[in-house]
């Protein structure tokens, strides 16, 4: 039995809409095909139209679970512009934040891991102990999701002692949490019979289709912008990049969970070597030009954003690249010769952020009319636009 | 007057009405388990603890738009429900539970009763099959393949199980073998193994975690059932309840010692042992993840086959010795 079968752009497995067509023979797959382009927003385009300190805002809404990564990523590249140096102790609570937010979405994917897996009941464990770092980020913030901490030159909000106190004790309880999580998704033997061997990303490839984040590491390559490229406070902190070397989603499982220990320990450092001081400087209202990229390790890989300045108070250009669009490639790769029943697990194992990294592109026609186009469109005009050029009989003359 | 005692017997107990309740019942203790064992409450507020939820959701779908899909092959599809609901609680009316008087326990015993009802409870395999197959929807198709590759997985285990008490009875009708091991409880001990054996192959005959391959809900959407709404989904969702009392009630009888006591007591024994085992079952599905199809056939044969085998061994064995 040879046929085609559609998961999504509706799907339960799917939280958001994506098209994934997977041929099938039988049980296995044999060839993955992916569409994006259900969940354009236009944040690029809106970006442009409002000044950088509304942009804070509008970026921390790029994602409802790594809104922090996002605003860091955005308000880092701009301070560069600016020429800002932020104090030490508003660089450390920045810090903070980001590996809470850490350890809140590796929680998150843990459980969803568990649901996809079939395993409620991890799920439903993991996501009452997510709320103790929820609850974690409150304090600080007073927000659940997007806690509006940075700004241009430091961060809005300070940390009490209580309020360090009493982080340091829920540090304690999710510290005791995690150990039991990682003897669960490590010893539990349905659990473990499922995620083994499902999912294989050899080193080579993970490296040459460009994945990011924990599913590089779980192919065994300890590469970190933390650690490679240090911003904020990483510099300073002690940790060690966690890697694992079975390159399955067991491995994915591992990785994320030893990260989460690895976060407590920054967490904890954090807390203990808070220097004291001013928490920002002021920053001013106009950007000289120029242009940025700036790198952040967000919870699901490598966040990229490039901003360009031209001494105004808008930016002439944001891009955003979400970890998730990094981590396509070679999810195709991890889908073939896999099982049906393997698809949301390999799927979930990269954690998705679709919504994230749908990015549109926009073409001006020749006759002043505007379309808007997906980038699977594009590819296929590009493809049309590359056959009527004719590189083919070209191909003795240019050096392709 | 013998026709109008037939007539209450088959609507109102044990017949249909009791059936409904009780495995309304059973569905509620069992969601209410699953939720507790999940640090969850599970259903609350309709009834005292939402001891109504499942009639609220039969209800409920009953009431709902009964769709059924252009290419569907109309008649099996809306015959297969009520067919799959008929075949399980037919399977209900031979558990000896109803102890009117000693020489009669249910008013339809017969020797090799065991063999009718474990022959009805394969038959709501077929019946998903067929409405998986008979839907045309690819999920549905999938789904539907899936169940018959799970059958050829735990079907012979559980009869070989499920026979190894009975051959130890010397007797293929379910009252005899309860009453055998209610005069020898000792026996009881020795088809341990083939009870194991048995409840987790109910388990994967009922289709719950870590079997719900056929229904995998993050995989194939709704697998069989994909395109079933409405009464029919209702009668479906009814029969896997009522399958699980009777799978219960089965295992109890020949692995418990069944029920005895009379018409209060026995009652009484009823409703404990299966809900012993319904509980067992809802363990059975908290602490497991779903396992792959091939995983769960290689299961089947590397394990729970060669127990049961093993079980059949050790009453051959020791009915040699008694003798």
């Amino acid at each position: 039995m040879k046929v085609t079968i559609p998961i999504g752009p509706q799907h339960p497995a799917l939280k958001e809409p994506i098209s994934i067509r997977l041929s099938i023979d039988g049980e296995i797959i044999t060839g993955a095909d992916l569409r994006l382009g259900y969940n354009h927003r236009g944040i690029e385009k809106l970006a442009e139209t409002k000044n950088y300190t509304q942009n804070i805002y509008l970026v921390e809404r790029i994602c409802g679970i790594c809104s922090h990564s996002h605003t860091t990523c955005y308000v880092q590249g701009v301070e560069k512009l600016m020429g800002l140096e932020v104090p030490k102790r508003g660089l450390y609570i920045r810090t903070l934040i980001a590996e809470l937010e850490r350890v809140h979405s590796h929680l998150l994917w843990l459980g969803v891991a568990g649901h996809e897996a079939g395993f409620d009941t991890f799920f439903m464990y993991t996501w009452r102990d997510r709320e103790v770092v929820m609850d974690m980020l409150e304090i600080i913030s007073g927000n659940r999701v997007h806690y509006a901490m940075n700004t241009f030159g430091g961060v809005r909000r300070d940390i009490t002692d209580m309020q360090k106190k009493k982080m340091l004790d829920l540090l304690d309880l999710l510290r005791k949490r995690t150990a039991y999580y990682l003897s669960i998704g490590s010893t539990e033997p349905t659990f473990v019979a499922r995620i083994t061997g499902v999912g294989k990303l050899p080193p080579e490839k993970a490296v040459s289709l460009c994945a990011v984040g924990p599913v590089l590491r779980a192919s065994g390559i300890p590469r970190d912008v933390r650690k490679d490229d240090p911003y904020a406070a990483y510099a300073d902190v002690p940790f060690d990049v966690c890697t694992f070397d079975t390159c399955d989603v067991l491995a994915r499982v591992v990785v994320r969970v030893r990260e989460l220990v690895e976060s407590y320990r920054i967490i904890e450092y954090l807390l203990l070597n808070l220097p004291a001081g001013e928490i920002s400087v002021k920053a001013p209202r106009k950007v000289p030009a120029g242009e940025v990229v700036s790198r952040y390790e967000a919870p699901r890989g490598e966040n990229i954003h490039f901003i360009k300045s031209n001494d105004t108070d808008k930016p002439e250009r944001l891009k955003v690249r979400a970890p998730t669009l990094a981590n396509y490639p070679a999810t195709l790769e991890m889908l073939k010769n896999s099982f049906i029943a393997d698809v949301p697990l390999i799927f979930a194992a990269i954690d998705p952020c679709i919504c994230c990294a749908e990015r549109m592109v926009e073409l001006n026609s020749r006759g002043g009319a505007r379309e808007v186009v997906s980038m699977s469109q594009l590819r296929k005009m590009a493809d049309a636009f590359y056959k009527k050029a004719g590189l083919k009989k070209k191909a003795g003359t240019w050096p392709l | 007057m013998a026709a109008l005692k037939v007539i209450l017997y088959l609507a109102v107990y044990p017949g249909f009405l009791f059936l409904f309740v009780y495995a309304t019942f059973c569905e509620w203790v069992d969601r209410k388990f699953y939720a507790r064992f999940q640090n969850r409450l599970g259903p609350m507020y309709t009834g005292k603890s939402g001891l109504l939820q499942p009639i609220a959701d039969f209800i409920k779908l009953l009431a709902k738009e009964d769709v059924v899909p252009e290419k569907a092959d109309r008649k099996m599809f809306s015959v297969l429900p009520v067919f799959g609901l008929t075949v399980v609680t037919t399977a209900a009316m031979y558990l000896p539970v109803w102890h009117f008087s000693t020489g009669t326990p249910t008013f339809n015993s017969f020797p090799g009763d065991i063999i009718v009802v474990l022959y009805l409870l394969s038959l709501p395999t077929l019946v998903l099959f067929l409405a998986g197959w008979h839907s045309t929807n690819l999920f549905s198709t999938i789904g539907g393949v899936r169940v018959l590759t799970m059958l050829f997985g735990y079907e012979v285990p559980l009869f070989l199980s499920a026979l190894s008490p009975a051959v130890l009875a010397g007797s293929w009708r379910l009252a005899e073998i309860a009453a055998f091991y209610r005069s020898n409880p000792c026996m009881l001990i020795v088809n341990i193994i083939g009870f194991a054996v048995a409840l987790i192959c109910l388990q994967a005959k009922l289709e719950r975690l870590p079997f719900d391959i056929p229904h995998a809900e993050t995989e194939i959407v709704g697998g069989t059932l994909t395109e079933y709404s409405g009464r029919k989904l209702a009668f479906f969702r009814l029969m896997t309840a009522i399958e699980m009392v009777v799978g219960a009630g089965l295992l109890s009888t020949v692995f418990l010692d069944g029920f005895p006591g009379g018409l209060i007591f026995g009652f009484g024994n009823f409703v404990v042992k299966t809900l012993f085992i319904v509980i067992l079952l809802s363990l059975m599905r908290a602490v497991c993840a779903r396992i792959r199809i091939e995983q769960m056939v290689d299961f089947a044969w590397d394990y729970l086959a060669p127990l049961a085998v093993l079980q059949m061994l050790i009453v051959i064995v020791l009915k040699g010795f008694l003798r």
